[in-house]
């Protein structure tokens, strides 16, 4: 009899290792499988047990709960209050669309038999019967676009590194997932990882690399640990290595928000300093080791192996306009059902904060939704019923970035955001270029004399060059995207910026 | 193995809890890079620390999913609790407090995480009991 508990990090955060020692405890004859999460995060230790129907799920569930359970016959599936019925027929997770995440929160993460069992290594398979170019090729037909914000299309940065000239060439996944209200990397690296390892083997046979990298930030402990370890077991396997024809680590990053951006990555695993690299040159034509380097987020790198499977055509017929397939929705902060919602690009803004994540989790009314982390725009009530789709967030001046939602309710104060938005520049500025060094700092010191009603009118003036400078004068997305939240909390919340605080 | 300095300084850092200056000159000689490029490397990274930390260090999360659920005042009733500022270990050398920004448990803020272990919906309450579990076992 099998029984599942999370090992995921969130579900960590809310005791699971104790339950999952009290089931261990009273009931040493069941094999405690230990899961990645399915992304209901409320509910969270979210247990399930196996039974002739399906899985049936009790949530959440704590240790002082275990005994109760095991009574009530919960190793049955029998009734119980924490009792959610077959997991697969919960309406939060019924109404996905799961591809990436196909079996993340069913399978046992290091577990290579259950991942073949669940349809691993099927795109692999088919990769290695094609030529470099048709791997490409159906990768540029998927519509695939970089899922960690950038949102460019990942066949077309696969066939610069295709062309690009050189015996050694390498594959790097960015694993430094430190947008606020983002996790589904982390989910994937601690839930399904050898979806992603068969992901960068299949990036490498297509653009002719035979060396891989991760580079995991240092605040996922337990991210870095299970994926460490699925690279071994792949090892073990023939998976990887010498057989295989490639090779793959994983590195630490060091706390460094920088280090996300693609150029200052590649710095850091070099074991420099993580300042950035004036582009171009593209990391496609001269990346790590100055060596072309095809660098894609995780959940790009982990939606290839279905797409290689399934065809191109099948991942491009899910979304909407030019955004193909699906969008890994992370439903965040004061919200009521937090959680990972896989689902084809085009549900609203509002779809995705009431009907799945149900509201604010205060009861407040909701005031204002950031959507794509700190360098986001932060979006009134009126402008809801946006799409998640990369052009629609673009029209509204936001981005979709790497597809988190943080709801605020009507306590926030969008002129200390603003402010918050400059201070985490200044703090996490690379200090390669001016607009954001510099700029970041006077930011903050502006804000603070609008908010003290210094000069108010004319400070805004200076707020908003000062924003002009850091879009159109720095070198990336740091110093020029925080001016979207600042520019967004005037635009949208000019009452907070009154002098009456 | 290249790119070796981010590697050999975490390693240094998990067996000593912090990286010495005298370690600076072993390093340059071993990777063959000048002195300045590893004291440029340690001093970037909001990791590294050059002094020892408390027995346990207690990272809150300052970012903007754990704002909207009030980590503000979570960390103004730690810094009280602990009698210490973000940043700063207490006199007794057995915590250090330090922020964060995002442990990527953001369905779940206010989110901290104590000694590598992480917590979710840390209340002021939890986050007592947590600090209170600690010192007895410290």
């Amino acid at each position: 009899m099998r029984v599942f508990v999370p090992g995921d990090s969130s579900a960590l955060s809310m005791g699971a290792d104790a339950v999952a020692r009290a089931l261990a405890k009273a009931r040493p004859d069941v094999t405690v499988v230990r899961n990645g999460s399915r992304g209901m995060f409320w509910l969270e230790p979210l247990v399930e047990v196996e039974t002739p129907a399906g899985r049936v799920a009790y949530g959440p569930v704590t240790a002082d709960a275990v005994p109760g359970l095991i009574d009530a016959g919960f190793l049955e599936g029998k009734p119980h209050a924490l009792c959610l019925g077959l997991t697969a027929e919960i309406p939060y997770f019924k109404k996905q669309e799961r591809l990436t995440f196909a079996r993340c929160g069913v399978t046992d993460p290091l577990s290579l038999t259950d991942y073949v069992a669940h349809g691993g290594f099927r795109g692999l398979e088919r990769a290695r019967e094609m030529t470099p170019e048709a791997i490409v090729e159906e990768v540029v037909t998927s519509g695939l676009r970089g899922r960690g914000g950038a949102g460019f299309p990942t066949g077309i940065k696969w066939r610069t590194v295709l062309k690009a000239a050189g015996e050694t060439k390498y594959i790097v996944c960015n694993a430094d997932e430190g947008d606020s209200g983002t996790f589904a990397d982390r989910m994937i690296m601690e839930g399904d990882p050898f979806v992603l390892i068969e992901g960068m083997i299949i990036a490498g046979l297509a653009v002719g690399a035979s060396h891989g990298f991760i580079y995991c930030r240092s605040e996922y402990p337990h991210a870095f640990k299970v994926t460490q370890r699925a690279i071994a077991l792949a090892y073990e396997k023939n998976y990887l290595g010498e057989r295989a024809g490639f090779d793959l680590e994983i590195r630490l990053g060091a706390g460094a928000y920088i280090c996300g951006e693609e150029t200052s990555l590649l710095e850091s695993l070099e074991g420099k300093r993580g300042q950035i690299r004036p582009k171009p040159p593209l990391p496609a034509i001269e990346g790590l080791f100055g060596k072309p380097t095809a660098v894609n987020n995780v959940i790009s790198l982990a939606t290839v192996p279905i797409i290689l499977d399934k065809g191109g055509a099948f991942y491009r017929d899910f979304g909407m306009g030019k955004s193909r397939g699906t969008l890994t929705i992370q439903i965040a902060g004061n919200v009521k059902h937090g959680g990972l919602v896989e689902k084809a690009f085009g549900l609203t803004l509002r779809e995705a904060i009431y009907e799945f994540g149900g509201g604010t989790a205060s009861g407040r009314p909701l005031r204002a939704v950031q959507v794509g982390g700190p360098l986001g725009a932060y979006f009134p009530e009126s402008l809801l019923d946006t799409p998640l789709d990369y052009e629609a967030f673009t029209a509204n001046k936001g981005l979709l970035g790497h597809g988190g939602i943080v709801v605020f309710d009507d306590t926030v104060d969008l002129a200390q955001q603003a402010r918050f938005a400059m201070e985490f520049c200044a703090i996490e500025s690379c200090g390669k270029c001016t607009p954001c060094r510099v700029g970041s700092t006077r930011g903050v010191e502006v804000i603070d004399r609008i908010v003290a009603n210094e000069d108010r009118e004319k400070n805004l003036q200076v707020l908003d060059d000062l924003c002009e400078v850091m879009l159109d004068g720095s070198l990336c997305a740091l110093g020029g995207l925080t001016p979207y939240p600042v520019l967004s909390a005037v635009r949208h919340f000019p009452e907070d910026f009154h002098a009456s605080h | 193995m290249p790119g070796a300095l981010l590697p050999i300084l975490h390693s240094l850092q998990e067996e000593f809890g912090y990286i010495d200056d005298g370690m600076i000159p072993l390093i340059a000689e071993g990777l063959n890079i000048s002195h300045a490029e590893v004291h440029g490397v340690i001093s970037f990274y909001h990791d590294f620390r050059r002094a020892p930390v408390g027995k346990h260090v207690l990272q809150i999360c300052r970012a903007e999913s754990c704002q909207s659920m009030g980590c503000n005042s979570l960390v103004a009733h730690v810094e009280k609790s602990l009698g210490v500022k973000l940043g700063e270990t207490t006199a007794d050398g057995n915590f250090t407090l330090k922020p964060v920004y995002c442990l990527g448990n953001c369905a779940l803020s206010p989110a901290v995480m104590l000694d590598g272990e992480p917590y979710g919906r840390v209340s002021a309450a939890v986050a007592d009991s947590l600090i209170e579990n600690a010192r007895r076992h410290a």
